[in-house]
């Protein structure tokens, strides 16, 4: 056939079942189009034919015969003119196009794999609406997801792309508020380094890349809940043509097991051993093409003695519930003990009971789980992975292999997301088990069905909350009990389950709390990190008691949380004394303020909340809703954290900074640019970030936890100071003059007047036998671990949220109109990306509130597919008001504290709290349902 | 094995008919392919050894008016149908019921025919042609006949053609007169699969105060998509007031079969949502048709 792709004419042959997608980038090359979810759900694989945005996943190769097809790789040579962007981004801009440049220049890149679909979508947009309208782009990109979520960003981006187009001139920066207190570089608004690769389809993730010689591997899944292996037979499997090695657990030359924390977690599970989840793999193959392996696994024949699942945590602990592991079903009892709750109970004037449940939820990054493992001639294996912890792949990789550590390189690549998810090993050990015994290079990659079937997922909780307080609103005890459903592994599920356990009471001083976590061994899919990490569930049901104790008392819902709330001098429910550092109260009154100013009310606090109809359509109400929350930055509990991280002056004058930490969308390669730049008073383009390479990268951590900027950011900052002295100190011996007097300036070292350019001390710095670079690897300040009543954690950061919602009396149906984020983040580094997580992590938020449910039953996973899992579109953004509140941490680098996590804690609960405020019914269990608001809404009537 | 062998792109509608007749194995005409391709990859449809692609076919992709009928290709994709003037202006349901389809991308590819054949019961395409009266025309070797919508549809996802021999090549439907007008609407829930809770498609013909006639489309009430044949017996010469939509909404309650589909929603709430959907399709079609007969009524 004969077709024209990016401008170009194209004669190719159109293949028995393929996708324009699969001819586009197995064929052609263009890798910039990505499948995330190849079911026509996600749209990152949209590509413009004749004209119009299609899914190539779901576009037969053949049906392009005599069409116009762009790609990514083409947009740019689609500009109408080559606008000449502002001079200091000239050289980074230069031949984008507008829609490229204002993506850029707006933040609206983040991981990046989402970008090519949001393009090309808005190119198509703007070429018949030249002029769109906010509701026109929502309308055209509705179905085009972001799960970092930077809508707000996309649509300001093409806005101010269209904007450009029509009148000719360069594509206008947008207005982002600085840091407070800006320096040079710090706090001020920068690009991200990889920013512009990511807008051409440049950008090189797992699955773009191809070897000579790459097998395809795939894995065979036990498809039931619980059971034991009785006859596995790979015999047919073995002998299909194309198959080249079929592997079963008595392959594996090493350790059988891993995990993250606890070593539980079967790699194969073998003949008379025990699945304990859908997902669990007994079989792994590698083979030609991934069509023949999955063939295979069709060919593999496997016998189980059915067991009967155990589908919740509450039944798990059961006395006579049968055991999932050897050692029981209780994987943690986490206890937090503070004062007497008994006590605190009698001496309350009220006290309030309520359980609320939360729901699985996935991390639906859109780039789903790839691992490409290769064995290098010197006999070593090389895993090529989108990892959120380098370093832990590489011990759990060489475990099973038998091999030490140094043998396994672990070379991280751009990921598509993670928010967590990209924790656990996933395919790395079967890649890796399958490169060995074929000598060959293997792709593992998962398509959507088997990304959602198998990794952990967000725990389930069960929370039951009992408040005992004075009327005037002072808390004095509270009793937590929570039961976390881990799933078939541990995963993190003993540390989030921690964080949810240590974060149940709120953000609030009181003198008498019990604590008490079951996380709990089930047959559902395990549970582990995402994002809150625990607290997003705790948070849901502590702010939603606060507004019921609140309401019981007559109280307003600010001033209850302002009379409790932490504060500089408190002690926390763990016996933490806060020394510094808490901005909750700040917080709280920058949000009320807002949202005082927008209700113009005059500030009356019973008019901030009150429930309002709608002009015209009685039956809609709206109500604003409150929450607050606090998260820590860092592992803590008495866990080492610490970071390495290197730095290197080359000879043209650049610098680098190296560190295995894990880039995932969102923004440490920034943050990281940004300090070095900051502490050589130097541009940041002229520095460079290479991340998640264990050859060549010190191990900065697993990235979680909000940590990296806090230690990896210290690790580099103290690098380039350490780099930074040993500079000085050569040139000061070469001037005689006394180290402190050499100043770096704009690429230059200045001494006494004279002027060097810094690459040139490269030279000077060899001369002397040192070399030009500075590692430096930083312990965080140490902690205690829980029940010892030190210091639980080295820092938090605190957020207050408003939302208002409408509700459809009705029908249910509810939407989120406007949310305002204050978020205490220590300082803000990089103001662009820390707009892009707030935004993000309030959309994400309001899909755990209204959107998002991994649903599964007697074990097994209803929500395969992206079609039964939602995850919000643009269409449900709400507009969002960022405030950023300041309150530096003295050990933090320039005072910052986390950030990707807290942004997105307090909004579920402030929604089910507006939803209250507008229709009275109080919600406890997630997400929200709109029957059972309708329902409750005529009972009550 | 891939999942189809051949695709091919014929030019005429003979061609294509042939090419169905004569395929070695299993063949399907497809036009958009957005739930057959699905279907196929995910297993859910066997493997097929010839896709029959109809989107090049003048027959298919007409949309014009024929006579005193309005004519839309069965391959014409959703996109062009939600900004047709001539689907907005005689057929504003369907325009509103083409909108809701998929998404942007999908709207580009997928196609009307494709939705009536995938014979969902809550298909958005489906219940708006029912309510407005469509009528499907179907070739086969021999020609070309015409059928009531409604005969297309055995059930649950099961078309009464012959996937072999019969291809549909689009659908007719009434011009709209003075007086004359209809919306869609439906409810969503934001969980789980982007399938109408429930949606209905209403019709109607207004005289002053009164509904002259009307037709009601509602999925998923059983089946098939349904026409609501008794509340339209009872509405109709009624005037539309709060009185007659009470009791009329007790009418379609009795006549339809809602059912709870475990994670979307119980019989209970779509029972309470029929209630909602009749009074506003209906404040809708009667204010648009008002417009378009000058006469204004509100209630």
């Amino acid at each position: 056939m004969e077709l024209k792709i990016n401008g170009k004419h194209v004669s190719i042959e159109p293949e028995s079942g393929e996708m324009l997608v699969d001819l586009l980038r197995e064929r052609l090359g263009l890798t910039g189009v990505k499948v995330g979810c190849n079911e026509s759900e996600c749209g990152a694989c949209t590509v413009i034919v004749n004209g119009e945005p299609v899914l190539s996943c779901t576009y037969p190769s053949a049906k392009a015969a005599g069409k116009d097809v762009w790609t990514i790789e083409g947009l740019a040579s689609l500009s109408p003119v080559h606008l000449p962007a502002s001079v200091e981004q000239e050289d980074l801009l230069r031949g984008l196009h507008p829609l490229q440049q204002a993506f850029v220049l707006y933040g609206a890149v983040q991981c990046g794999f989402c970008i090519p679909g949001q393009l090309m979508t808005a190119h198509a947009l703007l070429s018949r609406n030249p002029n769109p309208t906010q509701a026109d782009i929502r309308y055209a990109l509705k179905d085009t997801l972001c799960r970092c979520a930077g809508y707000p960003t996309i649509e300001r981006a093409v806005l101010a792309a269209a904007e450009s187009l029509r009148s000719g001139k360069p594509v206008q920066p947008p207005e982002i508020p600085a840091s407070h207190t800006p320096l040079e570089v710090i706090g001020t608004v920068q690009i991200r380094p990889d920013a512009v690769e990511k807008v051409t389809g440049e950008a090189i993730y797992t699955d773009d890349l191809k070897f000579p010689g790459m097998l395809h591997g795939r894995v065979k899944r036990a498809g039931i809940p619980h059971g034991i292996v009785r006859r596995l037979d790979v015999s047919k499997a073995r002998a299909l043509s194309g198959v080249v090695a079929v592997l079963t657990a008595e392959d594996i030359p090493g350790e059988r097991y891993h995990g993250l924390v606890i070593f539980d977690w079967p790699t194969l599970v073998g003949v008379g051993e025990r699945v304990r989840y859908v997902g669990d793999s007994v079989a792994i193959v590698a083979a030609e093409s991934r069509e023949i392996a999955s063939q295979a696994l069709e060919l593999i024949e496997v016998e189980y003695e059915p067991l009967e699942p155990i589908c919740d945590p509450v039944a798990a602990r059961s006395p006579d519930a049968p055991a999932i592991h050897p050692q029981g079903n209780l994987l943690k009892h986490i206890k937090v003990r503070k004062g007497d709750v008994e006590q605190g109970f009698a001496e309350s004037e009220i006290i309030l009971e309520h359980t609320f449940h939360t729901a699985f939820t996935d991390h639906a990054f859109i780039e789903p789980e790839c691992s490409i493992a290769r064995p290098t001639e010197d006999g070593r294996m090389e895993v090529y992975v989108g990892s959120q912890i380098p370093y832990a792949d590489r011990n759990q990789v060489a475990r099973a292999l038998g091999w030490p550590e140094e043998r396994v390189r672990v070379i991280g690549q751009l990921m598509g997301g993670g928010f967590g998810g990209k924790e656990d090993v996933m395919g790395q050990i079967h890649a890796a088990l399958l490169a060995n015994a074929t000598g060959r290079p293997v792709k593992l990659l998962f398509d959507r069905h088997e990304s959602l079937l198998v990794h952990p997922k967000r725990h389930a909780t069960q929370i039951r909350v009992k408040m005992g307080a004075k009327r005037d609103g002072t808390l004095v005890a509270v009793e937590t009990e929570l039961y976390g459903d881990t799933g078939a592994y541990a995963s993190l599920g003993e540390k989030v389950m921690t964080r949810a356990t240590t974060h149940s009471t709120g953000p609030y001083e009181m003198p008498h709390v019990r604590a008490d976590c079951y996380a709990m061994y089930t047959n559902n899919p395990p549970a582990g990190a995402f994002r809150g990490f625990g607290v997003t569930q705790s948070a849901f049901a502590i702010e939603s008691m606060m507004d019921m104790l609140a309401e019981k008392l007559g109280l307003d819902r600010v001033e209850i949380r302002r009379k409790n709330a932490l504060k500089v001098g408190s002690v926390t429910n763990t016996g933490q004394f806060l020394d510094e550092s808490v901005g909750l109260k700040e917080c709280i009154d920058q949000v009320i303020a807002e949202m005082d100013r927008l209700i113009g009310q005059g500030g009356d606090p019973a008019a901030r909340f009150a429930s309002r109809s709608v002009p015209g359509a009685p039956h809609l109400r709206r109500a604003w809703g409150f929450a607050v929350a606090f998260k820590n930055t860092g592992l803590g509990g008495g866990a080492p954290d610490k970071a390495g991280a290197e730095v290197e002056l080359f000879a043209d004058g650049s610098l680098e900074v190296r560190t295995s930490s894990a880039e995932l969308g969102q923004g440490l390669v920034t943050v990281l640019r940004m300090i070095v730049a900051q502490e050589f008073n130097q541009s940041p383009s002229k520095v460079k970030v290479l991340v998640m390479d264990t050859d060549l990268t010190p191990d900065g951590g697993p990235t979680t936890a909000s940590r990296q900027t806090y230690v990896t950011g210290n690790a580099a900052l103290y690098a380039a100071r350490t780099l930074r002295q040993a500079i000085a100190s050569t040139l000061a011996e070469k001037y005689d003059v006394p180290p402190e007097q050499v100043r770096f300036v704009e690429g230059l070292a200045q001494v006494n007047g004279f002027s060097l350019p810094l690459g040139e001390v490269v030279a000077e710095m060899r001369a002397e036998g040192r070399e030009p670079r500075a590692l430096y690897e930083y312990w965080a300040p140490a902690t205690s671990p829980l029940g010892t009543g030190g210091k639980m954690h080295f820092a938090y950061s605190f957020a207050a949220q408003a939302a208002e919602v409408e509700v459809n009396t009705r029908t249910g149906e509810t939407r989120v109109l406007r949310v305002i984020a204050a978020n205490d983040v220590g300082r803000a580094l990089n103001p662009l990306g820390l707009q892009g997580q707030v935004e993000g992590g309030v959309v994400m938020g309001m899909g755990n509130a209204l959107t998002e449910h991994f649903v599964v039953e007697n074990g097994r996973v209803f929500t395969d597919r992206m079609a039964r899992y939602r995850i919000p579109s643009i269409i449900q953004t709400p507009e969002i008001i960022s405030l950023v509140v300041e309150h530096p941490t003295a050990e933090g680098p320039y005072g910052a504290k986390g950030v990707g996590e807290i942004v997105s804690i307090p909004t579920t609960p402030a929604i089910t709290n507006a939803i209250y405020n507008a229709v009275g019914v109080r919600i406890d269990s997630l997400p929200v349902d709109q029957e059972k608001i309708l329902l409750a809404l005529e009972s009550s009537r | 094995m891939p999942v189809w062998e051949k695709y091919i792109l014929p030019a005429s509608l003979q061609e294509a008919l042939e090419a169905a007749a004569s395929a070695p194995g299993t063949a399907r005409f497809i036009a958009g392919g957005t739930d057959l391709l699905l279907d196929l990859q995910q297993g859910r449809h066997p493997p097929v050894h010839t896709l029959i692609d109809i989107t090049a076919l003048a027959e298919t992709t007409a949309l014009e008016i024929r006579s005193d009928e309005l004519f839309i290709g069965a391959a014409v994709p959703l996109s062009r149908i939600v900004q047709s003037p001539l689907v907005i202006e005689h057929a504003q349901a369907l325009a509103e019921a083409s909108a809701l389809i998929g998404g942007p991308q999908v709207r580009n590819t997928a196609s009307l025919g494709g939705n009536v054949c995938h014979a969902l019961p809550a298909a958005d395409g489906a219940i708006a042609l029912l309510a407005l009266d469509a009528s499907a025309e179907i070739a086969d070797r021999r020609g070309c006949r015409r059928a009531p919508l409604g005969e297309l549809f055995l059930g649950p996802g099961r078309s009464a053609l012959d996937p072999r021999a019969e291809l549909l090549t689009g659908f007719y439907l009434p011009l709209k007169s003075s007086g004359q007008a209809s919306a869609h609407r439906r409810v969503m829930r934001p969980q789980g699969v982007a399938i109408a809770i429930l949606n209905m498609a209403i019709w109607l013909a207004r005289h002053d105060d009164l509904i002259q006639d009307i037709r009601i489309a509602v999925g998923p009430a059983g089946p098939k998509p349904l026409r609501a044949v008794q509340t339209e017996g009872f509405l109709r010469g009624k005037p539309y007031r709060k009185e007659t939509i009470a009791p009329g909404l007790d009418v379609l309650l009795a006549e339809t079969h809602f059912r709870t589909s475990p994670h979307r929603a119980t019989a209970e709430y779509r029972r309470r949502l029929a209630g909602v959907l009749l009074e506003d399709a209906l404040q809708a079609a009667w204010q648009r048709a008002g417009e378009s007969s000058e006469h204004q009524t509100v209630i």
